[in-house]
């Protein structure tokens, strides 16, 4: 203590005591503050922002099926997130390999072929960016953590560049104009014109009000299966007040729960995308494999209708919602037969249920949404059906 | 007040606490700047900090050394996407060398260096008794860590430039310049790329400032500097551990190292810029709280070293 410390001064600090007691309460109150102002603008500002459906005229769900076909967006930029839970095992590197060691079989391994990049949209989340003008410039690139994958089509020619590993896939197209299939389906619209492909008598067709997508004022229509045994609850598209462009795409399972598939714009634009967007000039160093003429349109065709519809060469039993699909392996077993077949093949049967009836034995396997039945003679059955459904059409096919 | 003006500031009382605020003369605004001119002096002369800018301008040489050797046969570099972002375009353009080196050290080498420093910036100076003289010049409690604090922000940007110049130079050495490629496949000229290369080092700078205010609560709570250092650095480590695990995905975006790599996005063509702004927000929302969580403990904390 210092001589000239009063006992006074000593008084003071005890009487500050409580005081400063209070003082550090009120200091620490800033942090719990601002976390607290934090999370409520995190809360709340979603909620706001999503408020008020846009009011638009009446339209029926005819007029609205017809705005969708007359549609002609020739120029387009956005952003697209696309979602998908089949409700698959996520077998994450085992899902991988399988896929690499199937790219490989078919001929080249580059990183950069559409079909090695497809199979990665099959199940999570992806951000994709979309770009058009018109039939002869697309470009579709799929934002992953510090790379891209970017399918670049131009006039006849089609690129696909990964920059993770610097691989460049060329093709060359003598039928431009055709080669907008080369496109793999990604967009809203895609699913849409698949989804409407299937409305029929055995579907119910509702405009369910309207909302918000990516800033733009939407129609919803509402697509719902009238038959039983299906497990499609039903398909929901947002479809552009203005340009009749469908803007989101959902399917929800009967089953309930998150969306089986859900693809969306969360950024879109009108405007022509600049010139350069298209441009692509392989860099110097990478990679390039070339990939000849008419198999590179075989190979699209054959991955987008692999991706939509299954197989080539498959027969389709009954109609609607509950048609399934059905071929033969020609491998008996019932399990896919390869060089691996034996540690995947038992892996596989352990996923499934084994299943009986006039058809013979079998095992199914169940996704949230697809329903595969793979008979011990090598024949699959698949489609959107319930486990009943499917067996009762494999009993029907035989 | 009337026995602190009478008690010569430059004189501490032994035993007494200085009080914050207590001080003889309003200071004027410019001896803040002579009080962060020391301290910056002070971090920078350390042989300590010399040798963490040392560390990190070694990492782009390091890299560029072996992805030189390894593509010298004609080989790809990053056996088709192992490795760092960017590494196997770093062949085609030396500038990727400098965004190699900074996705390379923004998981670990960058919030280490900072966590270094910001964990040593009060309680450095209280396990090695300067504390108490620093809060006896009118200085004030508040702005003593908001000097400390802008020094070690100062120091995120010097050590990003480090590494950023380091790989500059050494890709410019080592491999060819020109016109580049976006990850979009889209072509941009050298001097955009430049441009690019400085915002990312900004960005990647202002990732750290989440970790710098974090480290200097932590070195507020305790008063050994090696202890606040290895917590600010262990729970760097432990969060982007947690930021792995599957399960903890709700949690994830609000782990401060979750939009890190985010940085990527100003080589795509368009930029895509929901993800940065994202860090950013976060970034600045660390910043808020602990910033003042450290202020509240900070000014109202007993000095007894």
């Amino acid at each position: 203590m210092a001589p000239y410390e009063s006992d006074d001064a000593v008084g003071a600090v005890r009487d500050e005591n409580p005081h400063a007691g209070r003082r550090k309460a009120a200091r620490y109150a800033v942090p719990v503050a601002v976390v607290g102002v934090a999370a409520a603008t995190i809360g709340l500002v979603p909620a706001l922002a999503a408020s008020g459906d846009p009011d638009l005229p009446k339209i029926t769900a005819q007029q609205l099926i017809e705005k969708i076909a007359k549609s002609d967006v020739q120029q387009l930029s956005g952003t697209v997130k696309i979602n998908t839970d089949l409700g698959l095992p996520d077998l994450g590197g085992l899902g991988s390999s399988l896929a690499s060691g199937a790219a490989k079989g078919s001929g080249d391994g580059s990183s950069a072929d559409p079909k090695s990049q497809l199979t990665s949209l099959v199940s999570g989340t992806h951000t994709l960016r979309v770009a058009a003008d018109g039939p002869q410039k697309q470009k579709l690139s799929l934002l992953e953590s510090g790379s891209e994958y970017s399918l670049i089509h131009n006039g006849k020619d089609v690129w696909g560049y990964d920059s993770k590993s610097n691989e460049v896939y060329h093709a060359t197209s003598a039928d431009s104009g055709k080669d907008h299939r080369a496109e793999p389906p990604a967009t809203p619209k895609d699913f849409a014109d698949q989804a409407l492909k299937s409305v029929d008598d055995t579907t119910s067709v509702t405009v369910d009000g309207t909302e918000q997508v990516a800033g733009r004022d939407a129609y919803k229509l509402l697509i719902k299966p009238r038959q039983s045994g299906t497990t499609v609850g039903a398909i929901s598209i947002a479809v552009d007040a203005k340009t009749g462009m469908p803007l989101k795409f959902t399917l929800t399972p009967k089953s309930g729960g998150a969306a089986v598939l859900d693809v969306g714009f969360t950024q879109v634009s009108f405007a022509r995308p600049s010139g350069a967007t298209f441009a692509f000039t392989p860099p110097k160093g990478a990679k390039v494999t070339e990939d000849k003429q008419d198999s590179a349109a075989r190979k699209h065709t054959e991955s987008r209708e692999g991706f939509a519809q299954g197989m080539n060469g498959a027969k389709v039993l009954g109609k609607g919602w509950t048609s399934v699909a059905t071929f033969d392996t020609g491998a008996k077993g019932g399990l896919p037969t390869g060089s691996k077949s034996s540690d995947v093949g038992g892996f596989l049967g352990s996923l499934g249920d084994k299943v009986s009836g006039k058809f013979g034995k079998g095992t199914v396997f169940s996704t949230r949404l697809v329903n595969a039945l793979i008979t011990d003679d090598g024949k699959v059955y698949a489609g959107a059906v319930t486990k009943d459904a499917l067996v009762k059409a494999a009993d029907a096919g035989k | 007040m009337s026995r602190a003006e009478t008690a010569p500031v430059s004189e501490p009382v032994p035993g007494a606490e200085p009080l914050p605020g207590s001080a003889v003369r309003r200071p004027s605004p410019l001896w803040t700047f002579g009080l962060l001119r020391s301290e910056l002096v002070t971090t920078v002369r350390r042989w300590r900090t010399l040798a963490l800018l040392g560390v990190l301008a070694a990492v782009p040489v390091l890299v560029g050394i072996a992805v030189k050797i390894e593509t010298r046969g004609g080989g790809d570099a990053g056996h088709g996407g192992q490795g760092p972002a960017f590494i196997s375009q770093i062949t085609n353009n030396g500038l990727f060398l400098v965004f190699t080196a900074l996705a390379a050290t923004l998981p670990f080498f960058l919030p280490m260096a900072v966590g270094v420093v910001a964990g040593d910036a009060i309680a450095g100076e209280a396990s090695s008794g300067t504390l108490r003289y620093l809060l006896v010049a009118p200085a004030g409690r508040t702005r003593l860590l908001l000097t400390k604090y802008t020094t070690v922000l100062a120091f995120c940007l010097l050590a990003t430039l480090v590494v950023t110049l380091s790989a500059l130079i050494v890709g410019a050495l080592l491999f060819p310049l020109g016109d580049l490629m976006t990850i979009s496949g889209t072509r941009i000229g050298f001097g955009e790329g430049l441009v690019r290369a400085l915002l990312i080092a900004l960005v990647v700078a202002a990732s750290l400032v989440g970790v710098a205010a974090l480290g200097l609560f932590v070195s507020t709570l305790t008063g050994s500097g090696i202890a606040a250092m290895a917590t600010t650095v262990g729970l760097v480590i432990t969060v982007q551990i947690l930021d792995q695990i599957p399960q903890l995905h709700a949690l994830q975006p609000y782990f401060f190292s979750h939009y890190w790599l985010s940085f990527a996005d100003l080589m795509r063509d368009p930029v895509y810029w929901d993800d940065l702004v994202k860090n950013l927000g976060l970034q600045a929302l660390y910043a808020a709280v602990f910033g003042s969580a450290a202020w509240a403990r900070f000014t109202t904390k007993d000095i007894s070293a």
